[in-house]
């Protein structure tokens, strides 16, 4: 359980944390096992999401070794490492998306609160979880339909049928995706019609339109171009109001912009999880400094 | 080893000569193939035209098969042919898509499923006369269906069922899986997303798999032959739709019938060149079907690749 640089507490008091970080380190926060005690530690923590011991494998390739993490409510955690390092795998178990394909088998946790469910749990249902928490992959993957239906079809897979309801949802996040003004004199124009830039915001908006509890983005700006990543980075900054995010992403610089809290990844394993400017500044291993200063990955 | 020295500079120009000699010899080459295709095509339709034109007319198409060639009409084979093709649509197009659809969103990976694969293919490329015995000892002898329309349409659906599975398969394959998972990320089961997403997307492939199969079962003759279609027909089956309730009527399907192709080979084996001349009119009128459903099946590709790129 214990590993020493990962700070438990890292939703803490942030200035405190950066003056005691290897005090900090060592502090456990105490969580009752049951799941109301939980859920009341989590509150005062304000915590979306617990990790404990979470190993993933892809049959018999173990590609998660015991991650542990907490993920706070309102804020952007990115995950960093290199490529293959298993990031991507680990963002995946949130919304269970390894359920997809055949022999792929999860141990550990995942606590989603405030209910305390364990989001790889057997009993879960993947079908509630992909509900209550949206995602944007790395390639922008609209629907061959209309704008409008792409960011409605969160809406109509719940059954909702009321077309005003559906409008105001639409235009709601399609505003919150920054797009609300560039196409809403076209929205029944394929989604396909759109530049790359857009289709990403088209996608955001899609996962945004159904009110998600935890916004996963992998890799969300690795296709587009300069100017479409500065826009989405400053959309992701402004969606912590509203949702908590987690996002992988392979450029430090990006993780450094709009982080809160960053976990450094390797070869399956959490390295190292901090404050953003801590790990950036003043990393506590020395794999985290060796990437971070660009001596490998 | 000093022998196969780094061409020069100077030697460069000639070398790009070289290479280009070599492709444009391809190009025409390639050229001079396709247009020989083509040609042949064209010398058969035109010897067809020619021989068949004159005997076009309305009476040809509305007349029963007479034993007076000027008299003689296609009417019994080409009404035979359409009520035939329906039941093989009706049967091959939604068992050929559930099955590809199972074989490609449902199926687990084991060896059975291989197993299935491998006969699917294999299937497709059975002689058509074997699914005509099949046909004639299942459908005509243990099941007692007679030689009739119902028999014709399913030993046809049979043969073209490969053809519908495979395309199905090719069409939801070609969609990207980055789609699937953005259904499934908003929570969709995989009911919607094979209804909302894999199937809309694949519709053009699926269409066109359809089509070409239909055209290939509309020429087929062997396995139509062998289930015992009869070759002079001068009567209509019952209409499938009547005056007096319940309106509908499938009396159709235990017909017996004849089939355009039948009714060529069966002109072509008189001795009277009247009845060869109405052969090639027919074959004229068969040829146009065919072509005009591929043509169908090639605008349909066109219109919705239109609308749908990865």
């Amino acid at each position: 359980m214990e590993t020493p640089a990962m700070n438990r507490d890292a939703c803490g008091d942030l200035a405190d944390e950066a003056h005691n970080r290897r005090d900090s380190a060592t502090v456990k926060v105490r969580i009752d096992a049951s799941s109301r005690g939980r859920a009341k530690a989590a509150a005062k923590l304000n915590l979306k999401a617990e990790v404990k011991e979470l190993s993933f494998y892809y049959g018999d390739y173990q590609a998660l070794k015991g991650i542990n993490l907490v993920v706070p409510e309102y804020k952007v955690t990115a995950l960093i490492g290199a490529s293959g390092c298993g990031k991507s795998t680990f963002l995946r178990c949130f919304n269970r998306m390894h359920d997809l394909y055949p022999n792929n088998r999860y141990k550990g946790e995942i606590t989603l609160f405030p209910d305390a469910i364990n989001i790889v749990g057997k009993k879960v249902e993947p079908l509630e979880i992909r509900m209550r928490i949206g995602m944007v992959f790395q390639k922008p993957n609209p629907f061959p339909k209309s704008i409008y239906e792409n960011v409605a079809y969160g809406l109509r897979v719940r059954g909702v049928r009321r077309r005003s309801m559906i409008d105001d949802h639409v235009e709601h996040a399609l505003q919150q995706a920054g797009l609300w003004d560039e196409v809403k004199d076209r929205l029944d124009k394929s989604g396909l019609d759109l530049s790359g830039g857009q289709q990403q915001r088209v996608c955001i908006a899609r996962a945004l339109a159904t009110e998600p509890e935890l916004l996963l983005l992998d890799e969300p700006t690795s296709a587009l171009d300069p100017i479409a990543t500065a826009k989405i980075e400053e959309l992701i900054s402004e969606l912590k109001d509203t949702v908590t995010v987690l996002i992988v992403t392979h450029n430090m610089q990006q993780a450094a912009r709009v982080s809160d809290y960053t976990a450094f990844m390797h070869l399956g394993k959490l390295i190292e999880y901090a404050d953003t400017e801590t790990l950036f500044t003043n990393p506590g291993e020395k794999q985290t400094e060796d990437y971070i200063t660009g001596r490998y990955g | 080893m000093s022998a196969a020295a780094m061409p020069d500079r100077r030697q460069l120009g000639t070398i790009i000569s070289r290479n280009k000699l070599f492709e444009g010899l391809f190009a025409l080459v390639g050229l001079l193939i396709v247009w020989i295709a083509v040609l042949i095509l064209l010398a058969l339709f035109i010897n067809l035209a020619i021989d068949g034109a004159p005997r076009l007319s309305w009476a040809f198409l509305f007349s029963f098969p007479s034993r007076f060639p000027e008299e003689a009409g296609i009417l019994s084979a080409w009404m035979g042919t359409v009520m035939v093709m329906v039941v093989t649509a009706l049967v091959a197009v939604p068992l050929g898509i559930a099955a590809g659809l199972y074989l490609e969103e449902y199926a687990p990976k084991n060896w059975l499923t291989d197993i299935i694969e491998i006969n699917v293919t294999n299937l497709a490329g059975v002689p058509s006369i074997i699914y005509g015995l099949l046909a004639l000892g299942l459908f005509v002898y243990e099941f007692d269906m007679g030689q009739t329309v119902r028999v014709a349409g399913l030993v046809l659906a049979l043969l073209i069922l490969p053809v519908v599975i495979v395309s199905t398969r090719e069409a939801i394959r070609s969609i990207p899986y980055g789609i699937r998972e953005a259904a499934y990320a908003l929570g969709a089961d995989q009911w919607q997303v094979v209804s909302q997403h894999i199937l809309p997307y694949s519709r053009s492939g699926i269409l066109t798999g359809m089509i070409v199969g239909l055209s290939r079962a509309i020429g087929e003759t062997a396995p139509v032959i062998t289930i015992g279609a009869l070759t002079f027909i001068a009567f209509l089956p019952p209409s499938p739709i009547q005056g007096e309730p319940p309106f509908i009527n499938f009396d159709w399907l235990a017909s017996p019938f004849t089939v355009l192709p039948i009714q060529i080979f069966n002109w072509v084996s008189r001795p009277q060149q009247e009845f060869h001349l109405n052969a090639a009119a027919a074959g004229l009128v068969l040829l146009t079907m065919t072509l005009l459903m591929n043509a169908l099946a090639v605008w349909l590709r066109y219109r919705f690749r239109k609308q749908i790129r990865w």
